[in-house]
């Protein structure tokens, strides 16, 4: 099977459904003049195939969000692009009080079937540039949100929240748009709220999804050297939250550590801990354990950014502690 | 506009006053709860706008939204029943008073963030432009609302884009309670002119008015010049809700704007001297305040919403999750191996 990057991917699924779909349209911050198409380059090239449907607009988020929502009620299928997460706070207003809720608060009588795609990451810019907000978008009712990890899911699963009924926030992140992975040409979706076994093992469970899913996956080769076997779990997507194969996992393993990228106080790493505690107390062999970034907004020094973010290390050495009951 | 026609601009204006009164009335005896934002003296904007529109034009306002409700096609049993949290309610009483809606009819809701559906009517009109519906949208606003970014971001947008929208500001010069001169430095003109939008200014106690410079403007937006933007001058005789004491307006200002009621003057200056008897103004009057009668009695006979009607339309298919049965508290369950002990 061919191999393609991650930003490829994306860019597959885009052009496959604007091609099936006249309704989709892409409206985003730079992505048809700047630099040929994208801040990173996922729409590159687009804007010549789809000349009308893929538009640059004014930097204004808000906008950005409230448009593609009222075209979406308007019979559009809009894909909002935000250029990067930190900016979605901008319309953080539309995305929780409108895009989530008018179907709900109007009683159905007003679908909102679009896409926000923004990827989370960091690259040495500082605390309002090297954001994750996975945590934040999962919280919200009315939104569905995917965290793909692999080339593959990231086709598939945006390929499904294109053509979703309700508003999905696609988390991509910055730092894995060039990783490589195999897709098949021919046409696929991988549907929304499903998790996936990346590796199966048995020594511990490693529950995780987006950049930290890839960093779990280097842990594991880490330590199958040493003999150690790790079961990895990718939640695929935030909300809905699938923890069916968490749990079926944790009933072998009797170990568990969620990994995650985001800051730890009252992340999604909490709230995975405490369903998996709530539903699988008697098989648990030891507390469900947390990986997480730390509390502390984000420094531009190289050695301070890399102090706060968790790597494969990290997870190898929160399983080793966890298997030599060092607690 | 034909006799026919005139009196309907009547009986619209009256039944928004009535309604609106037996609302007021239904709040204090605590049949409606939460926030309550009367449209007494503004009738003469909605219904002279709504007037120009075509039946299956886009309309989008802010949460002072009955008017709108009822001249864009909901009956004043449904908004009634809204207002009381009655599952016969425009919404089924999930959004209340601020955020009555009648898709059906393209009125796509009142909304309670100000400023927040400007971007949203955009969309909308941008949809319609890039379908080739020949539908206009018409967004209606409050003067509060013209200074947050939503306001200069959708403006900006729409003419950009040459949206086929009407933004129209229903200016009653009040914004909650902070006057015009101490939230904006310049005349209201001034903020579309930034855009070199097209833009008027209205007399907004004026039916006939409203419904002229909306047919101009809606013939704008139909015919590829894009948005424009309208300044109502208006008045709203009660505070911004009903919890407001309404102590930093004057007795006198209050008072003088009455003098040029929206209804009475339409009834003495164009109606009667058209011919229209006093006998069939009486008629109308008695009809609505029956009619609004009748949507009292019909909210307060209608059942709350079902309990079991909750998670309804957070997602278009339900989604799985482990409080949709209602549930609170699920007590944590005991398993190992997958078998319970």
């Amino acid at each position: 099977m061919p191999e393609i990057t991650y930003k490829e991917a994306l860019k597959r699924a885009l052009r496959e459904e604007m091609t099936r779909d006249k309704n989709v349209v892409i409206w985003g911050e730079d992505i048809v003049a700047y630099a040929g198409g994208g801040a990173y380059g996922v729409t590159t090239g687009l804007a010549k195939e789809f000349p009308d449907r893929v538009r640059d607009v004014p930097i204004a988020e808000e906008a950005i969000v409230g448009v593609a929502l009222g075209a979406a009620m308007g019979g559009l299928r809009p894909v909002a692009e935000i250029m990067t997460v930190n900016f979605t706070l901008v319309a953080w207003d539309q995305i929780v009080q409108h895009v989530a809720k008018v179907s709900h608060m109007f009683n159905g009588q007003i679908k909102a079937p679009m896409v926000i795609r923004t990827p989370n990451g960091h690259g040495r810019t500082a605390a309002t540039h090297s954001q994750n907000f996975d945590g934040w978008f999962a919280h919200v009712p009315g939104l569905k949100v995917v965290v793909p990890a692999t080339p593959y899911d990231a086709k598939g699963l945006l390929k499904s929240a294109i053509r979703d009924d309700d508003p999905v926030v696609v988390l991509e992140s910055i730092n894995l748009y060039a990783t490589k992975g195999e897709v098949p040409d021919a046409e696929y979706i991988v549907p929304i709220g499903v998790s996936d076994y990346k590796r199966r093992g048995s020594a511990v469970t490693i529950v995780s999804w987006g950049r930290m899913l890839v960093e779990s996956l280097k842990a594991a080769e880490l330590l199958s050297k040493e003999g150690i076997e790790l079961e990895v779990v990718d939640l695929r997507s935030l909300r809905p939250l699938d923890l069916s194969l968490a749990l079926e996992s944790v009933r072998q393993t009797h170990r568990i550590i969620v990994v995650e990228e985001q800051m730890r106080t009252v992340g999604m790493g909490a709230e995975i801990a405490a369903s998996i505690q709530e539903m699988a107390f008697n098989d648990l062999d030891a507390p469900v354990a947390r990986v997480s970034g730390l509390d502390v907004p984000m420094p531009y020094a190289r050695n301070l950014e890399r102090a706060t973010l968790p790597y494969a290390e990290t997870v190898v050495e929160a399983v080793k502690a966890m298997i030599q009951k060092q607690y | 506009m034909d006799k026919d026609g005139l009196l309907n601009l009547y009986r619209q204006m009256q039944l928004i006053r009535a309604f609106e009164d037996a609302s007021a009335q239904q709040y204090t005896r605590a049949k409606i709860g939460g926030f309550l934002h009367l449209y007494n003296g503004q009738e003469a904007v909605a219904v002279g706008a709504s007037s120009a529109l075509n039946p299956d034009d886009d309309v989008v306002c802010n949460y002072r939204d009955h008017g709108w409700g009822l001249v864009r096609g909901s009956t004043a049993r449904e908004v009634m029943a809204e207002l009381f949290g009655r599952a016969t309610g425009t919404t089924g009483g999930r959004g209340g008073s601020m955020h009555v809606a009648n898709v059906k009819h393209h009125f796509w809701g009142g909304y309670g963030i100000v400023g927040a559906h400007l971007p949203l009517a955009t969309g909308l009109a941008v949809a319609a432009q890039y379908l080739g519906t020949g539908r206009i949208t018409l967004c209606s606003m409050g003067d509060g609302s013209t200074n947050i970014g939503t306001f200069h971001a959708a403006l900006n947008w729409a003419k950009l884009w040459n949206a086929p929208i009407i933004f129209m500001v229903e200016n009653n010069q009040y914004a909650m309670g902070t006057p015009y001169e101490i939230h904006s430095p310049v005349p209201m003109s001034r903020k579309a002119a930034s855009y070199d939008m097209y833009s008027e200014d209205v007399d907004g106690m004026d039916v006939m008015a409203v419904r002229e410079a909306l047919c101009r403007v809606a013939d704008r937006a139909r015919t590829g010049q894009g948005p424009s933007f309208l300044n109502v001058i208006t008045y709203r005789y009660r505070g911004h809700s009903m919890a407001d004491p309404d102590v930093q307006r004057s007795k006198e200002e209050i008072n003088l704007w009455k003098q040029r009621d929206p209804i009475t003057s339409f009834a003495s200056n164009v109606l009667l001297k058209k011919g229209v008897t006093t006998a069939e103004l009486e008629a109308i009057d008695a009809a609505v305040e029956a009619e609004v009668d009748d949507a009292v009695k019909f909210a307060d006979a209608s059942p709350e919403p079902a309990r079991d009607t909750l998670f309804n339309y957070v997602y278009q298919q339900p989604v799985e999750n482990m409080q949709i049965d209602g549930s609170l508290f699920k007590p944590p369950t005991l398993y190992r191996n997958g078998h319970a002990r």
